[in-house]
């Protein structure tokens, strides 16, 4: 694939709104991770919650989107000036070549649980104001980020479970690729709801107290929520040996899917499917393992996870590459967690800062891999993110800064 | 305007009284009287019997129309990348784990919660055929089926490969029934393959378009492919069912639509 040189991003989680808070917080190796407050939920736990979001009013022409992950999504927009970059782009392309592509897994479904509360008291039917197009439909975060940005090319929601933002950079590169669109706005917005929590609950894989992926004792992930958006646009012919000169350009290199076709909620025990992922992206890029800098793993805290995704990077990586799980500071932002750790790695790059792995007692002996527990801060030139959802459907996407040779 | 190429080497149809893409076809050109019925929807015997007792009916219809579109084809299943597009997802699934968060309890059975994913028939796909290649889930709405074809377009477009596209969309039981008024079962199915294929049934070009979307003559038909996002992929079936060349367009945001070409 060509690169597609990212110009613009923003990521708000528990880690604060934009960027700025963001990087402080991995500089400082802060955690967003609290006690679950969330709605009427009473489970023994900790989530990364993002502050305001209640507040947020829409625009008065798209109140019929209003939801939680609606109003995450502006929250996210309105950060580092992404909606100014987003109409300085669409001034150069057109509107109609913009694509938006938003991975979400439970879109606006928190509304509908609560309306299913409402429902003995009003004879079966939900309430009067329930919205399934605007809110519920998966693709209404997608329809509202293209309504709120007035782009008019193609759109769809990305909904592969856990890897579905990973997924939404794909997708738009290979139409950037095709040459039917020119740029895109990719993300990821996925926000707090009921039935992920209770349903991580059933499957006994939410840690009580905050996760601790790849620590020897880890008893599973801490559910957060965020917004992450990134402007992806193909590089003009007449600025892209400007772009090469420019060493503080990032390009999307490679992105490498898969299948496990294992189980719809357990990994492959060897890593195989996460294995496939990252060659593919490498592939893609034309790269070899020891050409990575960073890996932002996707490293849930559940057991099964980390050991399987240890085996899939080490059988791959060997034992030296720097990598980590941010997933203890943001908590799994599900669908929203491809686009947040890809603006991470962004980050990574474009600071060289290599966030640690917090909450590790000790390494799990089982996953002999490189993990910094510890902020580091270094150099780097290409960066890796992994991501892997439920249904066995894998993602990796490889970022670099410049054009490596 | 640029556009997207590939041969259709297969296609797969479940619907209300249509059973096949032979028997969709002969209703297409009026050869056979359409007959609305309730979707029949066969047992995914192609599952390991732990997953074949987990899935539901949005699963059976999509890994029904999926398998019958490669059979077509000819093609190992295991071999094929896919892409898998539907509005809604499993609406039974959706209603019991939203009944069951306003009980005391709030009790969701993991196999409830697994299947909530949007990518679950997909997901029960690559099981069902060991098959390891990626696999992109999306959703957009009633444009769904255009938006699944335009991604299936593109990776064809870019790793020279076949893709498996698969466009499903089933009705939730009430309330949601009333506010997202899908009436039944609805899955298409095509496996497309680069230009140069060897057993091609025909060859496509598309591209996007603000020219308004193809409809069908049939009244049914037409009512069909408004009632169930799936179905506005219709009118690629009707223009394939009476071969030769012809242009349609395909439903998909109120913006764009998809404007296929069908090559004689």
């Amino acid at each position: 694939m060509s690169p597609l040189r990212i110009s613009h991003y923003t990521a708000t989680s528990c880690l604060g709104t934009g960027l700025a808070a963001t990087l402080a917080a991995l500089e400082n190796e802060r955690s967003g991770l609290a006690a679950c407050d969330f709605e009427t939920v009473s489970l023994e736990t900790q989530i990364g919650r993002v502050a305001g979001v209640d507040a947020v009013a829409l625009a008065p022409h798209l109140r019929a989107f209003d939801c939680r992950n609606n109003r995450l999504a502006q929250l996210g927009l309105e950060q580092d000036g992404f909606m100014a970059a987003v109409e300085a782009s669409a001034a150069r392309w057109g509107r109609e070549r913009m694509g938006v592509f938003i991975g979400t897994s439970t879109s606006g479904i928190l509304e509908t649980e609560i309306a299913f509360r409402a429902r003995d008291s009003l004879g079966g039917d939900l309430p009067a104001d329930f919205d399934y197009e605007h809110r519920q439909n998966s693709f209404s975060v997608s329809d509202y980020v293209r309504r709120r940005l007035e782009l008019t090319g193609p759109a769809a929601s990305l909904c592969t479970a856990c890897s579905s933002s990973a997924k939404a950079f794909a997708v738009a590169q290979r139409l950037i690729d095709a040459n039917l669109i020119d740029a895109a706005v990719v993300g990821g917005v996925d926000s707090l709801c009921l039935t992920t929590l209770y349903g991580f609950q059933a499957l006994q894989l939410m840690a009580r107290a905050a996760c601790r992926p790849f620590d020897r004792g880890r008893d599973g992930l801490s559910i957060g929520e965020a917004a992450a958006f990134a402007l992806i646009e193909r590089a003009p012919p007449a600025t892209r040996a400007a772009d090469e000169a420019d060493a503080e350009t990032i390009f999307l290199l490679g992105a490498g899917e898969s299948s496990d076709a294992h189980h719809m909620s357990a990994p492959h025990p060897e890593g195989a499917g996460a294995r496939m992922a990252m060659q593919r992206a490498l592939d893609a890029a034309g790269l070899t393992p020891a050409a990575i800098d960073y890996i932002n793993l996707h490293g849930t805290g559940t057991p099964s996870n980390d050991a399987t995704e240890a085996r899939a990077v080490g059988s791959l990586f060997g034992t030296d590459t720097p990598c980590s799980s941010t997933k203890a500071a943001t908590g799994h932002t599900l669908g929203a967690a491809g686009a947040l750790e890809a603006v991470i790695c962004l980050l990574v790059l474009r600071y060289g800062v290599l966030p640690a792995g917090l909450n590790l007692t000790e390494l799990d002996p089982q996953c002999p891999i490189n993990y910094l527990t510890r902020m580091r801060r270094a150099s780097p030139v290409t960066a890796l993110s992994n991501s892997f959802g439920f249904g066995g459907v894998n993602c990796a996407l490889l970022f670099g800064r410049g054009v490596p040779v | 305007m640029r556009r997207l190429a590939a041969a259709i080497e297969g296609i797969g149809v479940l619907g209300p009284g249509l059973d096949s893409w032979l028997s969709t076809a002969a209703v297409l050109t009026g050869a056979r009287a359409y007959e609305p019925a309730r979707t029949i929807l066969p047992a995914p015997s192609a599952l390991p019997s732990a997953e074949r007792r987990r899935a539901g009916r949005v699963i059976k219809l999509a890994l029904a129309v999926a398998a019958e579109a490669v059979a077509q084809a000819g093609r190992p299943a295991r071999s094929l990348p896919s892409v898998f597009a539907s509005s809604g997802g499993d609406g039974d699934n959706c209603h019991e784990i939203c009944t069951a968060l306003t009980e005391t309890e709030r009790s969701i059975s993991p196999t409830r919660f697994h299947n909530s994913v949007h990518n679950a028939a997909a997901g029960y796909w690559s099981i069902a055929n060991g098959c390891t290649e990626g696999s992109v889930t999306l959703c957009a709405y009633d444009g769904s089926f255009a938006a699944g074809l335009l991604e299936a377009l593109s990776q064809v477009a870019q790793s020279h490969a076949p893709v498996l596209l698969v466009g499903y969309d089933s009705d939730y039981p009430p309330p949601l029934q009333l506010h997202r008024r899908i009436p039944d079962a609805f899955g298409l199915s095509l496996l497309l393959a680069p230009v140069d294929s060897t057993r091609a049934l025909a060859t496509l070009h598309a591209g996007l378009s603000p020219q308004p979307p193809s409809r069908l003559a049939h009244p049914a038909l037409e009512a069909l492919r408004l009632d169930i996002p799936a179905a506005r992929g219709l009118p690629l079936l009707e223009r394939l069912a009476h071969g030769g060349a012809g242009v349609i367009a395909l439903d998909y945001l109120d913006t764009v639509r998809l404007a296929v070409e069908i090559d004689a």
